[in-house]
């Protein structure tokens, strides 16, 4: 069963039914046991940072201690960058710290919030975007990305008038700035993708 | 790079899609969900649904419509139409919708556009602007709210920084003396909201031949390009339109 934390940010019923869609088992959830026997985590996310890192409050602890466990986890969008050192959303925040690099504005000179559909440059070495060809479309709505610096890592870009993250991997966590539950059958297969490592992880989807 | 958008708009009334002239003369275009499906499949990069009547019997209907749509359409779409309360978005938001859409609630009371914007990212607020034409020889343009039946002495430009400066996250722009005439989009207005902001900006009301966004894209300078009439009645498919686009050298995702 994997896990959709459920911790009051917006939309995340939209990832709970991309989920059901594709026929994987899945269950919207903020409570400590649920969390801890899901075969993965997804970390959804519609919110400001701030306010996203403070709604996960408590939740955050156990969320890193599973991650180092080794446990799939898959943030999006919000979620994705919470995963980062910190943010300067609305003052400085910290956030979950798993992967090294922080978030920050898109520069100015172009239309913000990046809205929309864009094309991802997809490696051949990222298992979540496995199956997609060379480049893919998927669904942005953001005005602020990730600048990553940690080194053990896989990247995928798109560009935005200078090369910008979309997605990234180190070792079991992922992540996502766009929006795979709204990037149509593109997006869908990513969370396959997703389901299809928590399974092997734990034997059951 | 980023590809410029084509939403089906599909207005809604008694949990039926319609579609009128001037929003008058109003005919069944059939049904929110299927219709919303059959576009996600054709290639629409987002949808908006818009609830034309409006009153508190159907905000009842409309959350449950969202919630139908989100289960069946895994592509963005907005929802708008009589949404006056941060408490009403939150509820539209959770119900699955990507972004809703305000208007006369914004004009009546500005700072809703900044409190939904503080609380739930500038990303799913989107300030629909209805304009028309004040004085033909001087572009200029007048905000016009309730469904277009009532004029205000506010100048869209300006409505339209305003906005943004409030944390509006993209402008859906209608022409309302373009709208269901078929006859291409006011291109002036669109290029000078676009000039005027950095957000992205929706081209809405006019389009009825496949150059008419191309002409929006290029001369209205818009990011995304919205019609109704044109696709529900079967004239082009989303793919002809973003085919024909793609022809003429607009990036799109096709």
């Amino acid at each position: 069963m994997i896990v959709v934390i459920d911790y009051d940010v917006g939309n995340v019923r939209s990832v709970c039914n991309a989920f059901s869609h594709i026929g994987c088992e899945v269950k919207l959830s903020c409570k400590s046991e649920e969390i801890r026997t899901a075969s993965g985590l997804v970390l959804p996310g519609v919110a400001a940072f701030g306010y996203a890192i403070n709604a996960l409050g408590l939740l955050a602890e156990q969320v890193k201690e599973i991650a180092f466990d080794g446990k799939p986890l898959l943030g999006i969008c919000v979620g994705y960058q919470l995963l980062f050192e910190t943010s300067t959303e609305h003052g400085e925040h910290k956030g979950l710290g798993l992967i090294q690099g922080r978030v920050i504005p898109i520069p100015p000179g172009r239309t913000v919030p990046h809205m929309g559909w864009n094309s991802v440059k997809i490696p051949k070495y990222m298992e979540l975007l496995a199956g997609l060809g060379e480049r893919k479309n998927f669904y942005f709505a953001h005005s602020y990305y990730a600048d990553i610096t940690d080194r053990d890592t896989s990247v995928a870009y798109t560009n935005y008038g200078f090369d910008m993250p979309a997605s990234v991997q180190k070792t079991n966590i992922y992540g996502t700035q766009f929006h795979p539950e709204k990037s149509g059958q593109a997006g869908l297969r990513i969370l396959k993708n997703f389901a299809r490592i928590c399974k092997r992880n734990t034997g059951k989807c | 790079m980023l590809t410029k958008r084509v939403i089906p708009c599909l207005d809604v009334k008694d949990n039926r899609v319609v579609k009128g002239v001037n929003f008058l003369n109003l005919q069944d275009a059939g049904d929110p969900v299927e219709l919303g499906t059959k576009y996600s499949d054709s290639g629409a990069d987002e949808l908006v649904f818009l609830d034309i009547t409006a009153t508190i019997r159907s905000r009842k209907t409309i959350v449950e419509l969202v919630e139908k749509v989100a289960e069946n359409v895994f592509i963005p779409f907005t929802v708008g139409g009589g949404i006056q309360t941060v408490e009403q978005i939150d509820e539209l938001l959770r119900s699955g919708a990507e972004k809703v859409s305000i208007n006369t609630a914004a004009v009546e009371n500005p700072d809703l556009i900044a409190e939904a914007a503080r609380q739930f990212g500038s990303q799913c607020v989107v300030v629909a602007i209805d304009a028309r034409r004040a004085e033909e020889k001087r572009n200029k343009w007048k905000v016009c709210v309730k469904a277009g039946t009532e004029s205000t002495d506010i100048d869209v430009i300006e409505w339209a920084v305003k906005v943004e400066n409030l944390g509006a996250g993209e402008i859906l722009l209608t022409s309302m003396d373009a709208d269901g005439t078929k006859a291409g989009y006011d291109n002036k207005l669109n290029r000078s909201v676009t000039d005027a902001v950095n957000i992205p900006v929706i081209a809405s009301g006019g389009a009825g031949k496949l150059e008419h966004l191309y002409d929006a894209i290029v001369d209205g300078g818009v990011d995304a390009v919205l019609m109704a009439s044109v696709t529900h009645f079967g004239n082009y498919t989303v793919k002809q339109m973003k085919k024909y686009l793609a022809d003429r050298g607009i990036s799109v995702n096709l």
